[in-house]
């Protein structure tokens, strides 16, 4: 069964705390002593969906792990932002190597814990879309084939924002990227078959994958915690919007994400052993139009020179999505 | 870190030193915007405010912020006709927040479980005569006690509640609901003297040495309408009707029963009759969607069998009928006759076409003002003579119990000031909670919790009331579908969706603050706030 | 004890030995028997306490291996050639994080043409790397380097690579000295990182540094290798006295009291160089040798005091820098700058090519006599380059150079081309 929501009339389970709700049902964001793994005073955009995210996420394994935790991530704007000497917003101990090798530094350190016995501290790999997707994927493969304890989270916002928002394997068809610009017949990026990692990471039968974004926390939460009970290799990837990249204003970066989810073009599902055990159902189905129209990035869509195919395609996508993984309830449809 | 490798590595959350709120340009505050509810509210309660406790299941801290500023929830739970659900920013979402049956809710909870009002200020040895023992004579009873006074009522008649007794019948207000009410007022000290006509006002203030009154006479007086009657027809007025209801002889009123006109109290006539076995027919000039009255009451009253004649005049009484004649609305909506005329069997005609104030105790007052009926007073509730004021049916405005509840708390309000020979200020009102403000996604979707209706058969032939309460439950739900409009109740969003951690958590009804020294100006937290209590301001250069 | 066994296997035994708690392993000649017996070694539980993870490529090796050793583990892996080169930009992130993790480089050339046979290419071409680089000249000393190794990388925190060289060294069956346990455990103390992931104590390793700090660290790492030339000779004595054996130190030199003419080279090369010096020395010739044991840190001192009284030195490099020459007679010139001696390079032994004693014997008879050039090709078919250069001049698309050497060598392959 997938996350449910405890049913509540004043605010619902989609606010970070609710003070009507016994205290082991709150959020982790929600405690006064929550351990803001990524401290004040970092280096990340206004509005970083990144930062956010990796708060989200980090504080619920340190929760779950009751602090026993070690944090591996890979080069990016996580990295880059989080980390710039003299000074570390890292609250947890942490350690950065390279971009693409992220989940191998992450199996070494749990090697290193199983083999001095300390089975109570956890390992996190972190890394974007790129270090992910693109330039890690060997490595990630090869800690899901070998099962290695180690909860990998990837946030996911589309490019290589790091860079100057160059386009990876996640970028969706259509978007403008500094390397997909939006000229000639078909602007922006291709169409191609696309790399649904959490797909692949479900190929490796591995115990755990799942899919959140920083609009639904206690969903992203109950992931995190879940995937924590849970040993052996394990996947999240969370929908993390770039202001910057996409060109949407700093305050609509959860706004950007729930609309994602809603539009279908982000399905947000949960599997164990390779076969769906859940999904966050669609709440108000919204076009494609709605997700897409806020962001720059794709702005050559619409307007005096408007694609509606290319919006047509992207919506297909879209319900595509909807249909593979039932993200409409029952009689929605 | 002296030991560690110079660079490479850092100590943990050293990044406090980075004082990223240099970056900002706009800078979040908190502020409470006025819930549409509130603002609605014509005796100004916090609505927002008590049912934030209601919310958490502490009924008698909701009931307690409740009664603050009026004293009987538990009738105006049942006789509001609250504008405060008809300016929910819910009704946008899904339905109106049931504001009124969880007040009525609180308000039998309180009988129920024997609240009593907390302890008046110390006394002032200031005496304040109120004229009425009505909704608004007791409101400013009340208030008054509450703030240290000496308070004396005098009742012109033999039982407390004024139209609340007199004008609305019990199966609206059971009767020992409003005695309940009235009762827990007295018990701050207040003294009601029944049957105590004032005929003059300054020789009743001489007389009991009073440093101010507050006149709160209600409008008991039936409009009459001149009908050519014959001998035979037998035609009285609502209010004397339904006066008649609380005494031991019930009006005799034959069985076919015409009601003249389209107000509350036209309905309350009809549905009354209809209990005591007559068959009442309302005759009214127009059309239903222009009558005065509400019409969840019309429905009720069609619901129970009542017959109502639409776009009909009386033209005539007669013995056992009466001649109406059909109307038809003009361009602008006004009724004009045809010329078509029925005939209807008619035992009685009671008409009720508006109420009087009797204003003869304010005879001889020097600088006192009447004008259509009504005494002038100025915006702090005082006539033209200093240290009488007035309020309820007496003073321009619509007549209606939670009107005059509040006349009397606004009154009590001056009068004690008047009383310190200050003015009183009323603090400057918060900017609207518009729906535009609230992010409603984070709220579930929950319809409104539908009050139970008593079955027909009942409802036609008895006086017991008709729309039963919610029960603790459904109250809780029914509370916790406020959205909080415009006022923080501490979702924690803004401390959980801020990426810079730059929101403090201050616990427990303490609210949060901003870590200014942090905030880079991002917006997401007024963005997802959901109640709208934050805004975005422009950070000065 | 003593054992007749294969190099891989010695050096194997000898990193059990060490303890290792992490060791990772991908497959690539000739290194792959080293892991395999370490395999068994855990599988088998002779090795406790070790996690032996088959990982997917020697990128992976390496950064398993970073994310052990920063969370205190000690640390080991064995790599060769292209594999050295998959993992080289964690090769120099695991020196930049001051990580002390040993690893065997099996020497072998590096491809295109792809070839599986021993030359230094690969770890000459990881000189810069930040990581301290120990070439074994015997068996033994391969086993002896790797127990120095770990007392050196943990006390500076700082990587080393023992190299040994590929298929003559690691599939030659010898005669070794294994120490017992005893003997290391009292030599090499446990791991005490400088540095540890703990999340009772939460650091954050591996930031970025810029312009105002970054060449600051990259001299810290530079001071680390300047002290490794006092810890390496006073590793090497200390091992003397434990294990009773002469192994490891910075330079090891043979015959060069009264030498005119000394031949340096690094690795297993040192054995028939020194059986030909000793048939030289017979004849009379005043010939030594200095061998380079390690080549990271390179000790300057030690090689000048070497060479400060011959009148020539000859560097047989088994490693070409293409367009320049020889990589260890830069550096040895630039040891021995402002004495008056003459350097010459020897290219030899190119990607497994045999370099015989004859061929060694005439190099030195020649430079005895003043009669080499600066750069000497040891064997090289000069036919057959001459004939493939002068094609070239005639054609500028003459097609695959390994595939026109194969045919004027007379030789067929199955695909041809145009």
């Amino acid at each position: 069964m997938s996350f449910q929501p405890v049913k509540f009339y004043q605010t619902g389970t989609y606010t970070v705390g609710n003070r009507l709700l016994a205290p082991d049902e709150r959020s982790v964001q929600a405690g006064e002593l929550r351990s803001n793994s990524i401290n004040s005073g970092h280096r990340a955009c206004q509005g970083c969906g990144e930062a956010l995210g990796a708060r989200y996420a980090i504080d619920a394994a340190m929760a779950e792990s009751n602090g026993q935790l070690i944090s591996v991530n890979a080069t990016g704007c996580l990295e880059v932002f989080s980390t710039p000497y003299p000074e570390s917003s890292w609250q947890v101990a942490w350690i950065h190597s390279l971009f693409g090798n992220a989940p191998a530094v992450a199996t070494g350190v749990a090697a290193a814990m199983k083999v001095k016995g300390r089975s109570d501290v956890r390992v996190v790999a972190q890394g974007g879309d790129g270090g992910t997707t693109d330039i890690g994927f060997g490595c990630l493969s090869g800690m899901f084939e070998r099962n290695d304890d180690v909860l990998y989270i990837c946030y996911d916002n589309e490019a290589y924002m790091n860079t100057g928002v160059q386009r990876s394997s996640a970028t969706p068809p259509a978007a403008r990227t500094a390397t997909t610009m939006p000229v000639g017949n078909e602007p922006g990026n291709v169409f191609g078959q696309g790399k649904n990692v959490p797909e692949i990471a479900m190929a490796h039968g591995i115990p755990y994958v799942a899919t959140a974004t920083v609009a639904d926390l206690r969903d992203l939460e109950y992931k995190v915690r879940k995937a924590m009970k849970i040993r052996g290799a394990r996947y999240i990837q969370i929908f993390v919007p770039c202001p910057l990249g996409w060109g949407t204003a700093s305050h609509d970066t959860i706004r950007m994400a729930r609309l994602a989810k809603e539009s279908g073009m982000f399905p947000v599902f949960e599997a164990e052993h390779g076969e769906v055990t859940g999904v966050l159902k669609i709440r108000k189905q919204v076009p494609v139009e709605e997700y897409l129209q806020p962001q720059k990035r794709f702005a050559h869509l619409f307007g005096k020179h408007a694609h509606p195919e290319m919006i047509a395609r992207l919506q297909a996508i879209a319900d595509r999505n909807i249909r593979k993984y039932g993200l409409l309830e029952q009689g929605d449809n | 870190m002296a030991n560690k490798p110079f660079a490479i590595t850092l100590k943990a959350g050293s990044s406090l030193s980075n004082l990223t709120g240099s970056w900002r340009t706009f800078r979040p505050v908190y502020l409470d915007r006025l819930p549409p509810c509130n603002n609605a509210c014509p005796a100004g309660e916090n609505i927002q405010g008590w049912l934030f406790h209601a919310e958490s299941g502490d009924y008698e801290q909701a009931w307690r912020v409740l009664v603050e500023n009026n004293p009987l929830p538990a009738a105006m739970g049942r006789v509001c006709y609250h504008p405060c659900e008809t300016a929910c920013n819910r009704a946008q979402l899904d339905e109106a927040v049931g504001i009124n049956s969880v007040e009525r809710f609180l308000g039998d909870e309180a009988i129920k479980r024997g609240w009593k009002f907390d302890k008046p200020a110390p006394a002032t040895g200031k005496k304040v005569l109120v004229v009425g023992a009505g909704p608004s004579g007791l409101s400013a009873a009340y208030h008054l006690a509450r703030m240290g006074h000496q308070v004396e009522i005098q009742e012109a008649g033999p039982l407390a509640g004024g139209m609340m007794r007199f004008g609305i019948p019990k199966y609206r207000l059971p009767r020992e609901v409003l005695d309940a009410e009235v009762q827990r007022i007295l018990d701050l000290g207040v003294t009601l003297k029944f049957n105590t006509k004032v005929e003059n006002i300054q020789q009743s203030m001489q007389a009991g040495g009073f440093d101010a009154a507050f006149l709160a006479v209600g409008a008991h007086i039936g409009k009459r309408t001149t009908i050519p009657a014959g001998d035979a027809s037998h035609i009285v007025d609502a209010v004397s009707v339904l006066r008649s209801m609380e005494g031991e002889d019930k009006p005799m009123l034959g069985r076919r029963v015409v009601v003249y006109g389209g107000g509350n109290t036209a309905i309350d006539v009809a549905r009354t009759v209809k209990r005591m076995g007559a068959e009442p027919i309302i005759v009214y000039r127009r059309t239903r969607d222009k009558a005065p009255a509400h019409d969840f009451e019309i429905e009720e009253a069609l619901q129970e069998g009542v017959m109502i004649k639409w776009l009909s005049t009386i033209k005539q009484a007669g013995a056992g009928e009466i001649t109406v004649e059909k109307m038809a609305l003009d361009d602008k909506g006004f009724p004009q006759p045809t010329g078509e005329f029925e005939k209807l069997e008619a035992d009685s005609v009671v008409l009720a076409l508006g109420q009087d104030v009797d204003l003869s105790l304010l005879q001889g007052v020097p600088g006192l003002e009447v004008k259509d009926g009504v005494v002038q007073v100025n915006p702090n509730m005082m006539t033209g003579f200093p240290g009488i004021f007035a309020g309820g049916d007496m003073v321009p405005s619509e007549r209606t119990v939670t009107v005059a509840v509040g006349h009397g708390k606004k009154a009590a309000r001056h009068i004690d000031a008047w009383l310190r020979g200050a003015t009183y200020e009323a603090p400057a009102k918060h900017e609207l909670a518009d729906f535009k403000n609230l992010n409603t996604w984070y709220y579930s979707d929950a319809p409104k919790t539908v009050r139970p209706m008593l079955d027909i058969i009942r409802r036609k032939t008895s006086f017991d009331e008709v729309q039963g309460g919610l029960d603790e439950s459904n109250a809780l739900f029914e509370a916790r579908r406020c959205l909080s409009c415009g006022n923080c109740f501490e979702c924690d969003n803004c401390y959980g969706v801020c990426p810079d951690n730059a929101v403090i958590k201050l616990g427990p009804g303490n609210r949060f603050r901003f870590k200014y020294d942090y905030c880079k100006g991002c917006g997401l937290c007024a963005e997802e706030c959901p109640c709208g209590a934050i805004k975005m301001v422009a950070e000065e250069t | 004890m003593l054992k007749q066994t294969e190099g891989s296997k010695a050096v194997a035994e000898a990193v059990a030995l060490c303890r290792p708690e992490v060791i990772c392993a991908y497959p690539i000649s000739p290194q792959t028997h080293i892991v395999e017996a370490l395999g068994e070694m855990v599988k088998a539980g002779e090795l406790q306490n070790c996690e032996f993870i088959n990982v997917e490529s020697e990128f992976a090796a390496m950064s398993v291996a970073i994310g052990s050793s920063a969370a205190g583990a000690r640390s080991y892996t064995a790599t060769a050639s292209q594999g050295l080169l998959f993992m080289v930009e964690a090769v120099y992130n695991a020196s930049g994080l001051g990580l002390p993790i040993v690893m065997t480089v099996a020497n072998r050339a590096i491809g295109a043409p792809i070839n599986i046979w021993n030359d230094h290419s690969d770890s000459i071409s990881q000189r810069d790397s930040g990581w301290m680089q120990l070439f074994a000249e015997t068996n033994q000393e391969a086993v002896d380097l790797h127990i120095q190794a770990f007392k050196l990388a943990e006390e500076l925190s700082m990587p080393v690579m023992v190299c040994m060289d590929g298929f003559i060294l690691t599939h030659a069956f010898e005669r070794v000295d294994i120490p017992t346990q005893e003997q290391v455990d009292a030599f090499l103390p446990p791991y005490e990182p400088r540095q540890v992931l703990d999340p009772a104590d939460p650091i954050s390793i591996g930031a970025m540094v810029g312009p105002e700090a970054f060449m600051e660290v990259k001299y810290l790492a530079h001071a680390k290798q300047l002290q490794a030339l006092e810890l390496i000779p006073q590793y090497a004595a200390e091992f003397k006295e434990k294990f009773g054996r002469d192994s490891g130190g910075l330079v090891r030199s043979y015959r060069i009291e009264d030498a005119e003419t000394i031949v340096v080279a690094m690795g297993s090369v040192l054995g028939t160089i020194k059986d030909v010096v000793d048939d030289l020395r017979a004849q009379g010739h005043k010939i030594g040798v200095l061998g380079i044991i390690s080549f990271r840190p390179f000790p300057m001192e030690q090689a000048r005091e070497a060479l400060q009284h011959c009148k020539r030195f000859v560097v047989v490099e088994k490693h070409l820098a293409v367009g320049l020459g020889g990589v260890l007679t830069t550096t040895l010139r630039m040891a021995v700058a402002g004495l008056k001696l003459t350097g010459y390079t020897a290219i030899a032994g190119l990607g497994g090519r045999p370099i015989p004693k004859a061929s060694l014997q005439d190099l030195f008879l020649k430079a005895e006599a003043e009669s080499l050039e600066a750069i000497t090709f040891v064997d090289l078919d000069w036919d057959v380059v001459n004939k493939q250069l002068e094609r070239e001049k005639q054609n500028r698309h003459s097609g695959p150079i390994a595939e026109n050497i194969l045919h004027a060598k007379g030789m067929t392959t199955s695909a041809k081309f145009g």
